[in-house]
């Protein structure tokens, strides 16, 4: 009598587990909300037996998460972070290094020089300036085309900015003045740009979307979001300062530790893969992958020349310094001098 | 034997609730703000070291800069208001009423972002303000409008008990009405004026909706912690700008009650109710105050509402849902609204049930003294807890590597004991008045009948007591759909509330977004208090046979 | 469930009861005896202890140390649900949202509807208030809901019933009314009943045997009669009616020197050989037409008319600054022709205190 509730039984339970036999990845990010869905979908689509979990926040709170996390680690693998902040995690013994299927594709200066690597890149972003030019001729403001330029005391309270603390695009700004005009200079520049924020805020596209909505002229984010805003027809001009432009590389890495491994090592393949460069393409004008990129027509054709040269070791080993220097500066002072 | 499982066992399961959901996190704050872990920022060095800081100092100077001034604002207009609506005989006062009760339909974020919408730099009204809206007095505006219901709420208890007989004997002594209220009125007030002023600095000193959407680079401390904590992880910086915190509202609390032994009593039993007399002059006056501060308000949440439809403020101004899409924008989208509802109804009944129910064991039983005293300090606390402050502790206690219970870490179940905590106090309030309402010999009677005393309990305390219930439900209900300063710690993904969805969609610039979601918060709010209004106006029709009062009583 | 309309009562006794709040002494050492069947009211001013005793006896505080015997059972640790007492409490504690039937019907637990509604119908009977069933309290006059309350406590047919001040939230007019009937119910219950009140003219109304407290103790626990006619102490003879008090020293066995009067006392008036002499105002009489004993002359001061009978304020000639009362019927008031009267203070009046 019980035979045949047992072989329901049975059968019921196989299906139920197979239903549950799909395995739930956790993956932080600070890739930006909009493109969460579409990469999503696509890895999922080919990989039926993982579903993603996405824990999404700007690039410095993630990475004080993950690094708050150490001792018992939430997330299984980081997709789309700047490589600056995997490097710190690397340094600190927290990535499990993997060598992706196609890594072979995958440019020299875009993954970790170690093999196998620790992080594997995706794209590339960089430092843009927004310009609102309905904005601009209402208040009479001629268009900056270089980064001494937002110094000029017409900008004053005029430009935005994201807070290096806590945005990726913040730092990769400091970081490259930093490089770019030395450290004595570097700073002396921020001193300067300081008198003309407005306002810094937390996210990097932020800065972007203020400009678009005229709230303040100028704003220095990166690319992404200016194109996105142009092209729903947002007042905006795209510009990239003559001196050149800091950027980071957005990187996929495997935390050390986890216990769903093998779906990890799958997302860094499909991170690295062909299929996923496609993705990236829409989003990005310079990829990881050389020869895919499809120049974007909002961005000028030179704009991966413009791209400074960038010394990510020095970066993330002095990022502590750099941030404390900041926020001792420009963070939570008394700081402007009239005009607030 | 019923009795003694109801009676004993319940106050015993209360106890260690509440223990856990409000003791417990509130010594993790102690502990780990002194504990000198390595990172964290804690420990009695680094303790020393931000308070001798001039950031800190900055920091503190900002505050107490921002919360004295809103007081000083809010307090005498909620004044002005609630002697318009108890004294005076002025038309509409159930409108008027609604009307100022918007601000607490909403978080505290949604008034930041009209503000920026009327007086930001592509703001409706931006040439009334000289000024940048951003900083200071957005954040004072924003507060002021944050708190104003708060202020109103004590004011008009307050106001609303007048003896008639010392009007009376007053205008029969020739005083002039002015003399009247500073000798009758004034001192009959002053407490709660002074309690007023408590609140507000309190609720202003440590929100940070406001400041994080208009205060642009003024920063305060309330935000501070947030960012130590969310931002930085440090969570032992975090839990000593949570104790500083929590110093205006332990003084607050302390003072209001040692001024409250002081006053005694309110009222005589024997007072008269007090009608006002009707005076064209005084009408006039205050039905323009009180339009004007109306008009305010629904200018602000109108502004609000209005902005959530345009489609690309300020070049497109053409209406559209499409900040409506949650689906494609960060910060959680419809999964957020869902769970607050889920949040929100939760609390709401469970809250009611425990708090009630909490709140008769405490109020009708003897003996079990020592438990009942327990009880009753535990219920304190909450309310001089800021939620920034609990929720600060509730993530360190919840974090502890030790800890049983972190498994509950971001479920929606510490959500809601968290929520609950958080409102515990209020909640309690209301159900201890009603109670008090009571005959004292209702238990002793039923006891002598042999009567089990959870028969009683549901038979006749909670009928009678049925429109206090709903005004608890709803309060709950509102509470957990607009709370943002604890659950900013407590959330995870799968958890995420509808008012963490909107500072992320304004943190993400996303400002269109974040104005949708909390116009959807704010009907949602409004639309539930609707209900339970008519809910309670409609039980307390039904009961009406047996609620009038006996002539010779 | 038992349909008689109530149990025989049972006999109450109450040993050595004390209590203390702080350091305040509500009972000291009170003990008390109550028949089966009896009357007792407990009478006293506010701060007494009677209505802690009577708390004390419900089971509603816990008494220090002492003994409570419900016919034979020892109750004296017994929650108030394990005792079988029936209480009215000052208040009436109706429940306003359950009909009069609901009401009445609430100690029925363990019965079966018709049975409720067949008890609840005698109750109502019993308080005369049948037709009543669906009306809630706050429909009725304060008199009924008295009556309401009542028939709750008795209707599951306790072997004792409490009373907490009952009258006090009546009307005067209504109150003598309800005094009456109240205790033609309990006679015909035969109900062992305790009743607290601070009137002493309800006391003397219904009460088998009253006894009268002060400062937590029991003064004088005897019938009305006795009460009034030989109070034990000062205390109980001022609380209970009116009173002269007049300073005397003993001359004699027989014979007591009150200020220039030598007065003869009863043979049992008391023993003090100084002290006060208490003696009833209605007791006096005042220019008696045949000579009595110790006669002695004094002066009007004042007349009040009060109805049926007249205070008459007065001096006595030897005992000046003492102003003394006499309660006179009016048909005597004719007999007064001038401020200067006779009175005379019958030895049997007179009662010695120390």
């Amino acid at each position: 009598m019980f035979k045949p509730l047992a072989l329901v039984a049975a059968v019921l339970t196989a299906f139920s587990l197979n239903a549950f036999a799909k395995t739930e990845l956790t993956v932080y990010t600070a890739l930006e909300a909009e493109q969460l869905k579409t990469y999503k979908k696509a890895f999922e689509q080919a990989n039926l037996d993982v579903e993603i979990k996405w824990v999404r926040d700007s690039t410095g709170i993630i990475t004080a998460k993950l690094l708050a996390e150490k001792d018992r680690p939430q997330a299984d693998v980081v997709w789309g972070l700047a490589a600056s902040s995997l490097a710190i995690l690397d340094q600190q013994g927290m990535l499990d290094s993997y060598a992706p299927k196609d890594l072979d594709k995958i440019g020299k200066n875009y993954r970790d020089a170690a093999n196998p690597p620790a992080w594997v890149g995706m794209d590339v972003w960089a430092a843009t300036i927004c310009f609102n030019t309905v904005e601009a001729e209402k208040q009479g403001l001629s268009k900056p085309v270089s980064w001494q330029d937002l110094t000029k005391p017409d900008y004053k309270g005029k430009i935005v900015m994201p807070n290096p603390a806590s945005s990726g695009t913040g730092f990769l700004d400091v970081s490259a003045w930093l490089q770019t005009f030395g450290e004595k200079q570097g700073w002396q520049y921020m001193d300067d740009l300081h008198q003309n924020i407005g306002q810094y805020v937390h996210s990097g596209s932020k800065p972007c979307k203020l400009a678009a909505s005229g709230e303040f002229p100028i704003g220095i984010s990166f690319e992404y979001p200016a194109v996105q805003l142009k092209r729903q027809g947002a007042p905006l001009d795209i510009i990239l300062p003559k001196e050149g432009l800091g950027w980071d590389i957005e990187a996929t890495a495997v935390i050390k530790g986890t216990s769903h491994a093998d779906a990890a090592r799958k997302l860094a393949d499909f991170s690295a893969s062909p299929a996923a460069m496609e993705l990236y393409k829409d989003n990005f004008a310079v990829l990881a992958q050389p020869g895919i990129a499809k120049p974007q027509t909002e961005l000028p054709a030179d704009y991966e020349q413009r791209l400074i040269k960038n010394d990510f070791a020095w970066a993330s080993k002095n990022r502590d310094s750099i941030l404390a220097e900041w926020r001792k500066r420009y963070d939570g002072k008394s700081e402007k001098v009239a005009g607030q | 034997m019923g009795d003694r499982l109801f009676v004993v066992g319940g106050k015993v399961l209360w106890l260690g609730l509440l223990v856990v959901a409000v003791l417990l996190p509130l010594l993790a704050i102690f502990w780990r703000g002194f504990s000198s872990e390595a990172g964290q920022g804690g420990g009695l060095v680094a303790a020393r070291e931000l308070l001798t800081s001039a950031n800190f100092h900055w920091l503190l100077g900002n505050s107490l800069k921002v919360s004295l001034s809103v007081a000083a604002i809010v307090v005498p207009l909620a004044y002005l208001f609630a002697y318009a609506l108890q004294r005076t005989m002025i038309p509409g006062k159930v409108i008027w009423r609604g009307v100022s009760l918007l601000p607490l339909m909403a978080p505290s974020m949604l008034p930041g972002i009209a503000l920026v919408y009327l007086f930001g730099n592509q703001g409706l009204l931006r040439g009334l303000l000289s000024d940048n809206i951003y900083g200071f007095w957005g954040i004072v505006l924003g507060e002021v409008i944050y708190t104003f219901p708060h202020a109103l709420m004590i004011l008009l208890s307050a106001l609303s008990l007048a003896d008639a007989r010392l009007f009376d004997a007053a205008s029969s002594m020739g005083a002039s009405p002015a003399r009247a209220f500073r000798s009758i009125t004034w001192p009959a007030t002053r407490q709660a004026v002074f309690a007023a002023f408590c609140l507000v600095f309190t609720l202003t000193i440590t929100d940070f909706g406001v400041p994080v959407v208009v205060g642009g680079d003024y920063q305060v401390l309330a935000l501070e912690a947030y960012k130590a904590v969310v931002g930085q992880q440090q969570f032992g910086r975090g839990a000593l700008i949570g104790m500083v915190l929590l110093l205006p509202a332990l003084f607050s609390f302390g003072v209001d009650a040692w001024l409250r032994r002081r006053q005694g009593d309110a009222m005589s039993g024997r007072a008269q109710v007090f009608r006002p007399l009707p005076s064209r002059s005084r009408d006039g006056c205050y039905l323009a105050i009180v339009l004007l501060i109306c008009a305010a308000l629904l200018l602000v949440f109108g502004m609000a509402v209005y902005s959530s439809l345009v489609k690309f403020w300020p070049y497109n101004l053409s209406l559209s849902l499409n900040h409506y899409q949650f689906e494609d924008t960060a910060g959680g989208g419809w999964l957020a609204y869902r769970n607050s509802l889920t949040l929100a109804l939760c609390t709401a009944l469970i809250g009611s049930v425990l708090i009630f129910t909490g709140a008769y064991l405490m109020e009708k039983t003897r003996g079990q003294q020592g438990l009942n005293l327990a009880l009753r300090l535990l219920s304190f606390v909450p309310m001089a807890v800021p939620g920034l402050v609990l929720g600060l502790g509730y993530v360190f206690f919840f974090n502890l590597s030790g800890n049983p219970l972190h498994v509950f870490y971001g479920s929606m179940a510490l959500l809601v004991v968290c929520t609950i905590a958080h409102y515990l106090t209020t909640a309690q309030m209301t159900a201890t008045t009603a109670l008090r309402q009571l005959d004292v010999e209702f238990e002793a009677a039923a006891l002598s009948l042999k009567a089990p005393l959870y028969r009683h309990y549901l038979k006749v305390t909670v009928p009678i007591c049925l429109p206090a219930l709903l005004d608890i439900l709803r309060y709950l209900f509102v509470s957990a759909m607009t709370t943002v300063s604890a659950a900013i710690f407590l959330y995870s993904p799968d958890t995420i509330l509808a008012a963490v969805a909107v500072l992320n969609m304004d943190d993400a610039g996303n400002v269109g977004g974040a104005a949708a979601m909390s116009t959807l918060i704010l009907f949602t709010s409004g639309s539930v208090s609707l209900l339970l209004a008519w809910a309670s106006r409609g039980a307390l029709r039904r009961s009406q046979a047996w609620r009038q009062t006996a002539p010779g009583q | 469930m038992n349909t008689a309309l109530t149990q025989p009562g049972a006999p109450m006794k109450v040993r050595g009861i004390q209590k203390r709040f702080g350091a305040f002494t509500a009972l000291d050492n009170v003990s008390l005896d109550v028949a089966a069947g009896e009357l007792v009211c407990l009478l006293g001013p506010s701060g007494c202890g009677k209505t802690t005793l009577l708390r004390c006896i419900a089971g509603l505080e816990r008494q220090d140390s002492g003994e409570l015997y419900l016919g034979e059972r020892d109750v004296s640790a017994l929650p108030p649900q394990a005792r079988d007492y029936g209480i009215l409490f000052q208040s009436y504690a109706l429940f306003p949202n359950l009909t009069v039937e609901a009401n009445i019907g609430y100690g029925l637990t363990g019965c079966g509807r018709d049975e409720v509604r067949t008890r609840v119908g005698q109750m109502l009977e019993l308080v005369g208030l049948l037709g009543s069933e669906k009306k809630y309290p706050g429909q009725l006059s304060g008199g009924q809901q008295q009556r309401v309350a009542l028939a709750r406590a008795l209707a599951p047919a306790p072997s004792l019933l409490l009373l907490d001040e009952p009258m006090s939230a009546l009307d005067a007019r209504v109150r003598e009314h309800l005094c009456t009937e109240l205790r033609q119910l309990q006679r015909r219950l035969g109900i062992t009943t305790l009743m607290v009140t601070h009137n002493q003219d309800e006391a003397m109304l219904m009460a088998d045997r009253i006894a009268v407290m002060n400062n937590g103790k029991v003064e004088q626990y005897a019938t009305p009669q006795e009460i009034y006619d030989r109070p034990a102490t000062p205390f109980v003879a001022e609380f209970v009616g009116q009173g002269n008090w007049l300073p005397f020293s003993r001359n004699s066995a027989s014979h007591a020197q009150v200020g220039g009067m030598n007065l003869r006392l009863a043979d049992d008036a008391g023993h003090a050989t100084s002290g006060r002499l208490f003696c009833r105002p209605e007791a006096i009489s005042v220019n008696p037409p045949v000579h009595e004993e110790n006669l002695f002359p004094a002066k009007v001061r004042e007349i009040t008319f009060l109805g049926n009978r007249c205070r008459m304020s007065f001096e006595l000639e030897q005992l000046p600054g003492h102003p003394l009362l006499a309660e006179l019927a009016p048909e005597a008031m004719p007999r007064l022709g001038a401020q200067d009267i006779l009175v005379a203070l019958p030895p049997r009046s007179l009662q010695v205190f120390a």
